[in-house]
């Protein structure tokens, strides 16, 4: 372990992104799941910040303290081997699937 | 949000009497329809939304804690409740644990906002391991609406 620790500190990148949450319910429960699972396969560590806090995006718990309404903004920082894949990831799960749920604007025409 | 904005603390129940998920459901729900929280007639259909929402992925998220909800029509105000079992409930929790905390949240569907508000107060009290520890504690009702309050007014308790 000890000398993986030294290894991986040599390859450690560090990105960051800010996506805004698309759909109309907002980062409540499920999504939080989504977000948590996707971001579990990877091994970078994973923050995710709005203006309050910042939170681990590993932990369901800490992921539903965030309460991010849609439109919110929020800052996703990834630190490890693979964390500019995390991000495109993270990124088109937020912004481009926004979770599988409707917009504010398919809501209202269902 | 503070949790006596959103918490029946009249129907929190200090020790149910069910200890599997549905069963504690069923009861936490009734409390709420007592308390004349859920609207007339509305009763099962909320029960049965929240065991269906349940079904889909347990809320039930480690370290002894659940917390079942749902959006549902016929709720005009959210509300929520408390139950505890110190026997421990089968929730199906992510870590497989028992669940000793029950908080039970029901909104309308037309106010996603205020649902992750409430949401997020929960959480914010429920990761801290000293509330978590102290709720789990309480004996009486009185107990469970002193502690909600207290850790509102303090959060590092």
């Amino acid at each position: 372990m000890r000398m993986q620790t030294g290894h991986d500190s040599l390859e450690k990148v560090a990105c960051e992104t800010t996506v805004e949450i698309k759909n109309a319910d907002g980062l409540h429960m499920r999504p939080a799941m989504q977000f948590v699972d996707v971001a579990s396969r990877f091994v970078s560590d994973i923050t995710v910040s709005n203006n309050e806090n910042t939170v681990d995006g590993k932990s369901i718990m800490q992921m539903s303290m965030l309460a991010a309404s849609c439109g919110t903004r929020l800052k996703i920082k990834a630190e490890g081997p693979d964390a500019q894949e995390a991000l495109n990831v993270l990124r088109e799960l937020v912004e481009d699937k926004h979770f599988d749920e409707p917009t504010p604007k398919e809501k209202k025409t269902q | 949000m503070k949790f006596p904005d959103f918490v029946c603390f009249k129907a929190v129940i200090p020790q149910l009497s069910a200890t599997d998920r549905d069963g504690v459901i069923v009861e936490l729900v009734t409390s709420l329809d007592k308390a004349r929280k859920l609207g007339r007639g509305n009763r099962e259909k909320i029960t049965q939304a929240i065991i269906k929402r349940e079904k889909e992925a347990s809320t039930g998220i480690g370290k002894g804690v659940a917390v079942p909800h749902a959006k549902h029509p016929a709720i005009k105000n959210m509300v929520a409740v408390v139950g505890l079992n110190s026997g421990g409930i089968d929730f199906s929790s992510l870590d497989k644990q028992p669940v000793y905390s029950v908080i039970l949240l029901v909104s309308p569907v037309d106010e996603p906002d205020k649902h992750l508000q409430a949401m997020e107060n929960i959480f914010k009290h429920l990761q801290n391991e000293k509330f978590r520890k102290f709720l789990r504690q309480c004996q009486t009702s009185e107990q469970i609406e002193d502690l909600l309050r207290e850790a509102d007014e303090n959060p590092s308790l």
